[in-house]
């Protein structure tokens, strides 16, 4: 019966809470790995990493309000899964725009101890 | 006999009328650009910008903007080749000169064939068009770009580009 549901869950949907696993599981490969921090990953969300933009500079300082794109002005739904039940719910989505976006804030993909610090800022960040 | 045809005439006057304004009103006026339907389409080129409508570039364009796509504009918005497959194939169908866009003609008006242009704001027919939009409208911290067309136009993302 318990497979029967495991093999009943849609093959993309995932809460943060299971990203927020599989990504430990990757970084847990590094020697030293501590653990996330959500304060690390606050820091990390709101400071410029030598480039012109932050994370913050398009999702706005307080993730549980909307974004808008630094360039284009185009609005951009809350990033904090309390505000926006769609985020960090699809891994292939999740894998896309971290590529994208590190590489617009830092030049470099990032290191999934960066991903996880910043996974557990945004599951602490209320409504 | 006159007095019975009147109200047939009349009643067929009213319809052709009322047709031409619903025609109009469908329409949107005089600049309609169907917005982009496609869900994978809309969402990877949605995201950082409104999707712009396929009918506001030639396909000579979108070929070209789809080939680098690691330099879009000064971003990397490179997708996967199937995913790219997918938006070529799109644009290619919807462009301004692949027929049947009733208001891409006026918008390429002044475009060399060929000429493949990258910026719809660099176009000549909308350069005419917006010539009187003061700079201070387009610093304005909410409008900021050119390509923010939905700022002023409160229903471009349904394809309306009227006033």
């Amino acid at each position: 019966m318990a497979t029967l549901f495991l093999t009943a869950q849609p093959a993309v949907a995932e809460t943060p809470n299971e990203i927020q696993a599989a990504l430990k599981q990757e970084a847990a490969g590094a020697s030293g790995f501590q653990g996330f921090s959500a304060a690390r990953g606050e820091d990390f969300f709101k400071a410029k990493h030598g480039g012109e933009w932050s994370c913050a500079s398009c999702h706005s300082g307080n993730p549980a309000a909307p974004g808008k794109h630094a360039r284009t002005g185009k609005a951009i739904g809350p990033l904090a899964p309390s505000a926006n039940a769609e985020r960090f719910s699809n891994p292939k989505k999740v894998a896309k725009w971290f590529k994208r976006n590190c590489s617009d804030v830092l030049n470099r993909v990032c290191t999934p101890q960066e991903k996880g610090d910043v996974l557990a800022y945004l599951l602490t960040v209320k409504k | 006999m006159n007095l019975t045809y009147r109200p047939l005439v009349l009643g067929i006057t009213a319809l052709c009328f009322s047709a031409i304004v619903l025609g109009r009103a469908q329409a949107g006026g005089n600049h309609f650009y169907a917005p982009v339907v496609d869900q994978v389409v809309k969402e990877e080129c949605g995201s950082c910008h409104i999707a712009f409508a396929p009918s506001m570039l030639p396909a000579s364009s979108w070929q070209r903007m789809m080939g680098n796509l690691k330099n879009h504009f000064g971003d990397d918005a490179s997708v996967d080749a199937e995913t790219a497959a997918r938006i070529s194939r799109y644009h290619m169908a919807n462009a301004a000169d692949a027929g049947g866009q009733r208001y891409s003609g006026k918008l390429l008006k002044g475009v060399a064939p060929g000429s493949a242009p990258q910026r719809i704001t660099e176009l000549p027919a909308w350069v005419r068009e917006h010539r009187k939009v003061p700079g201070w409208e387009w610093r304005h911290k909410d409008v900021r770009t050119k390509a923010n067309c939905a700022a002023c136009h409160a229903y471009a993302e349904q394809g309306y580009y009227d006033e």
